[in-house]
């Protein structure tokens, strides 16, 4: 039993190989190496959990460990410390990939309804609780919650 | 709209036999609830996106001066695709399985007179020079892209991924995936299309 586990786990491993073989080349600079100023880390760090992994698709660069995810995170720490501005990165990444790439949403025509929506909400709830304390209680009975 | 309900222990005194009125707010919640049962199921029965379309097609080429990737070919740089003639970009690398399997298009194309300049991805030298030594070389020139620099400027996610260039360095095409026999043809069409200037979409 323990031999067949073996010999399909081997079997496995032949087929990733060459997977492995895309990880044994050296990661872009930044891929795994956090930029010297904290403060610029930060900063890329708060731009590469807003962006999406082109390959994984449901994580963040920040996430993903993705071979295509770590030269994302390098691209965006070398952009961040030579002072770029990161919504500027992630626009010249939307320029490429499309809005897809970006897990903020931008305003643009077809976004609005979700800024609008907050906004009926809060107006619809408004209304309704209008007219719940508008309405006085009859004294006595009645409206115990 | 939106009249609270009167409390169940406190009807209304019935006014007539008619039935009741259509009240909307009594309806709304099974209305949204029937709207969005229909929208999640929509959601979940369309197949999943899978690829990601390069939105930078119809942009000139990023300025890029890739070295040489293998040891007979020179290296790629922006310059190689304003020669007036159209070019295939094909991003490719020697780990990838499809990228085998698209080799003898690519071969073809090549024998068909276009020029195939290629952009490696993550490779290395020597796993370079086995690849191209079992599936033929058709790259004029093959760029090394060790840090997916190039792949990331022009949209592409992946690879293999082959990109129409026109002849003044401009993308007109993106064809994502391996080349299969039946896209050889198509793709001979968009580079017609690329040398026309003006043609083509």
């Amino acid at each position: 039993m323990i031999r067949l586990l073996a010999a399909a786990l081997l079997g496995m491993l032949a087929l990733v190989s060459p997977v492995l073989a895309q990880e044994s080349v050296a990661p872009a600079p930044y891929a795994y190496r956090q930029l010297a100023d904290p403060e610029q880390e930060a900063r890329a760090k708060a731009l590469m959990i807003t962006l999406r992994c082109v390959m994984c698709q449901s994580q963040s660069i920040a996430d993903s460990d993705a071979p295509i995810a770590g030269d994302m995170r390098s691209e965006v720490r070398q952009r961040i410390a030579r002072g770029e501005d990161p919504e500027h990165i992630r626009q010249w990444l939307i320029a490429r990939y499309g809005d897809f790439v970006s897990y903020t949403p931008q305003v643009k025509p077809i976004t609005w309804p979700l800024f609008a929506a907050p906004v009926v909400i809060l107006l619809l709830a408004a209304l309704l609780l209008r007219g719940r304390f508008a309405r006085t209680p009859p004294a006595g009975e009645g409206d115990r919650a | 709209m939106s009249e609270p309900m009167p409390p169940a222990a406190n009807p209304p005194p019935p006014a007539s036999q008619s039935p009741a009125p259509f009240r909307l707010g009594l309806w709304l919640p099974l209305i949204l609830f029937a709207g969005l049962f229909g929208l999640f199921v929509h959601g979940l029965m369309r197949p999943g996106q899978t690829t990601v379309a390069s939105a930078f097609v119809g942009n000139p080429l990023p300025q890029f001066d890739l070295p040489p990737a293998a040891a007979d070919r020179p290296g790629l740089a922006t310059g190689a695709f304003r020669t007036g003639r159209p070019k295939l970009l094909n991003v490719f690398a020697s780990w990838c399985v499809p990228c085998a399997a698209e080799a003898p298009q690519l071969a073809a194309l090549a024998r068909a007179g276009v020029e195939v300049d290629g952009v490696a991805i993550h490779d290395r030298r020597e796993d370079l020079t086995r690849f191209l030594a079992s599936n033929g070389n058709p790259y004029a020139a093959i760029g090394r892209d060790d840090a997916r620099v190039v792949q990331l400027a022009i949209g592409s996610s992946g690879v293999p991924e082959t990109y129409v260039i026109d002849g003044r360095g401009v993308i007109r095409y993106q064809h994502i995936g391996d080349i299969r026999a039946s896209d050889v043809p198509m793709l001979l069409d968009k580079l017609n299309a690329a040398a026309t200037p003006g043609g083509g979409s």
